[in-house]
């Protein structure tokens, strides 16, 4: 999440001295276009170089990077920007075709589904519905979960623990695991307003959901699976524990597809790099972190 | 003749990388200043500002942006923060400059000057590690298990201590020794010349340390995010969690785009225009003052 964000304010820095050196700018990229050209005078057999920009979710940037890496290995000529953005601002970018590839890790709203964009699932994604390890809770119905986080449910007695208020603790407004979590439990009323209790705690990124339940003796969260460790504990979900197995089998229902986006037709070099990320190399790579789809 | 020529060339040069240096400051605050408002301004296209600065709700997925429990929770922090600063650091200053012998007052102000430099994270680290779950202790059972308003005013009164201390011990320091000696001549106590003469002559210092703080209290960030328990909801107790204007920026800013982003910017502008009105208050508090 920090990487993010130093992302950011240094794209703010390079866009800063960029503007501050326009001139030079200028005359770079000048030479860069004129540059194959050249280039295919001089060595005609030399395979022009591609470039493909990836834009969207930074659930999914991380496996999208490490496919790009070996996709880069197989095909040096190709070369792969990818940048973390969130879901909402890279489905954006492919819509107005300021990238080739989008990445989202929640499913398309029903404005961004008039665009028509053809999304590849390249993975799958559990979020686990995690409480404090001291918690004898062991798991809940959808529709429990589902009263908790809308603060219909407010007392740990009222679903079988200790009498003890519950502190629900949620994900910011915009970020794609909330999202998804939300679209997956029906926590949105018919405008498509979040309808997350307003009295959750909110905190930023996966890792700060879990500090903030492990300090919490009475707190419940929820977080991607790959992120879930001993710091809190994972509630089964109607009967069902998280996990890569019972997500693949479909009985764990709280699941994402992490998605790529492209416009209908791409060319023969974006859609050699989809086939890669679904090719069994590639899905090997997918399932050190999330749960490959096939 | 040339040495003087070269020594006028030499003031030149300088002359003109000192008005450069002087002129990127000035340009920097216009530039970061103008790009705040021509970002937030668009947004108030789609909402009218009053909605914005008083509506309840703030759910951005939904388009609903009402900033008013941020307005409410910046300015209860920073309020609760200021008078536990106010307190202890008057109290602090008047101890170093008129009770504690030199030495000691010197490591308690090295003390003080430790406090300044910790980074702000480490503040809300400790305030997330300690403070938040000591409160929980206390109060236990409450919605935000510690994460509350009282834990903002806990870390931001001591984050803004060390400015409150400086200003009102520098200005204690300034006020003349006459006025001590003509007080203990007129028979007055050491308390009385403190609370009832020094005080009142060094109150512009500590006026100005004061607003400082509070400019200090309500752009504080980092410390507030990890302690707040961010909930964008009007606290109805001091235990209940709130959000601050600079955390709901700094929360949301890595996913929004469009209309959310737009938003953001405005609650930077609203910030941004408080803060200025805030210094505008410690330069006048600071001027000189002419004879009456």
């Amino acid at each position: 999440m920090n990487f993010r964000k130093l992302f950011k304010i240094g794209a703010l820095l390079t866009l800063s001295v960029s503007v501050l050196v326009g001139c030079g700018g200028t005359e770079e990229s000048a030479n860069n276009s004129s540059a194959p050209s050249a280039q295919g005078e001089t060595v005609a057999a030399e395979p022009e170089e591609v470039v493909i920009s990836i834009v969207g979710s930074t659930t999914v940037t991380p496996v999208v990077e490490q496919i790009a890496e070996a996709y880069k290995e197989l095909n040096p000529n190709t070369k792969i920007e990818i940048q973390g953005v969130g879901s909402s601002a890279g489905i954006k970018a492919v819509m107005e075709g300021s990238a080739d590839i989008g990445m989202a890790s929640r499913e398309l709203k029903a404005g961004e589904k008039a665009a028509g964009l053809k999304e590849t699932a390249v993975a799958h994604d559990a979020i686990a519905i995690v409480v404090h390890p001291s918690n004898f809770v062991t798991g809940l119905t959808t529709e429990q979960a589902k009263q908790i986080f809308e603060g219909k449910i407010t007392n740990w007695s009222e679903i079988g623990g200790d009498d003890a208020p519950i502190t629900v603790v949620t994900r910011e407004d915009g970020s794609g695991t909330r999202g998804a979590f939300e679209s997956v439990m029906g926590l949105v009323d018919e405008d498509g307003v979040s309808t997350i209790s307003p009295v959750a705690l909110v905190s930023e990124g996966n890792g700060a959901v879990k500090a903030s339940v492990a300090s919490k003796d009475n707190s419940i969260g929820f977080i991607s699976l790959g992120t879930l460790d001993d710091t809190t504990k994972a509630l089964e979900v109607d009967g069902v524990f998280p996990s890569s197995e019972s997500t693949i089998a479909g009985d764990y229902k709280v699941s994402r597809r992490l998605l790529v986006l492209t416009p209908e037709n791409v060319s023969s070099d974006i859609q050699s790099f989809l086939d890669y990320a679904l090719s069994p190399e590639a899905q090997v790579i997918v399932s050190e972190h999330y749960i490959p789809v096939n | 003749m040339g040495n003087a020529r070269s020594k006028k060339i030499i003031d030149f040069i300088m002359k003109i990388i000192f008005l450069a240096s002087a002129v990127i400051t000035i340009i920097l605050v216009a530039f970061i200043g103008g790009y705040v408002v021509s970002q937030g301004i668009p947004f108030f296209k789609h909402i009218p500002l009053f909605d914005f600065l008083f509506g309840t709700k703030w759910a951005p997925s939904g388009d609903k942006y009402g900033l008013a429990p941020m307005l409410v929770a910046s300015a209860l922090g920073t309020f609760g923060a200021i008078i536990i600063a106010i307190v202890i650091g008057v109290i602090t200053a008047i101890v170093m400059v008129e009770i504690l012998p030199p030495k000691l007052a010197s490591i308690l102000s090295a003390g003080v000057d430790l406090l300044a430099g910790i980074p702000s994270v480490v503040y809300g680290f400790w305030g997330l590690m300690f403070v938040v779950p000591v409160i929980n202790e206390v109060i236990p059972n409450t919605i935000g298990q510690g994460s509350s308003l009282l834990a903002v005013i806990i870390i931001l009164a001591i984050m803004v201590l060390p400015i409150v201390i400086r200003m009102t011990e520098v200005s204690l320091r300034a006020i003349p020794s006459e006025l001590k000696e003509g007080a203990f001549a007129l028979g007055a106590s050491h308390l009385q010349y403190i609370f009832q003469i020094q005080l009142l002559a060094a109150k512009s210092g500590t006026l100005a340390g004061i607003v400082l703080a509070v400019g200090r209290a309500l752009g504080e960030t980092m410390a507030v995010i990890l302690v707040a328990g961010n909930a964008a909801i009007f606290p109805k107790s001091i235990t209940d969690p709130v959000r601050t204007l600079t955390a709901n920026i700094a929360l949301e800013m890595g996913y929004a785009y469009g209309l959310h982003q737009q938003a953001l910017f405005a609650t930077g502008m609203v910030l941004f225009l408080i803060i200025i009105g805030i210094n505008c208050v410690v330069q006048i508090l600071m001027r000189p003052k002419k004879e009456k």
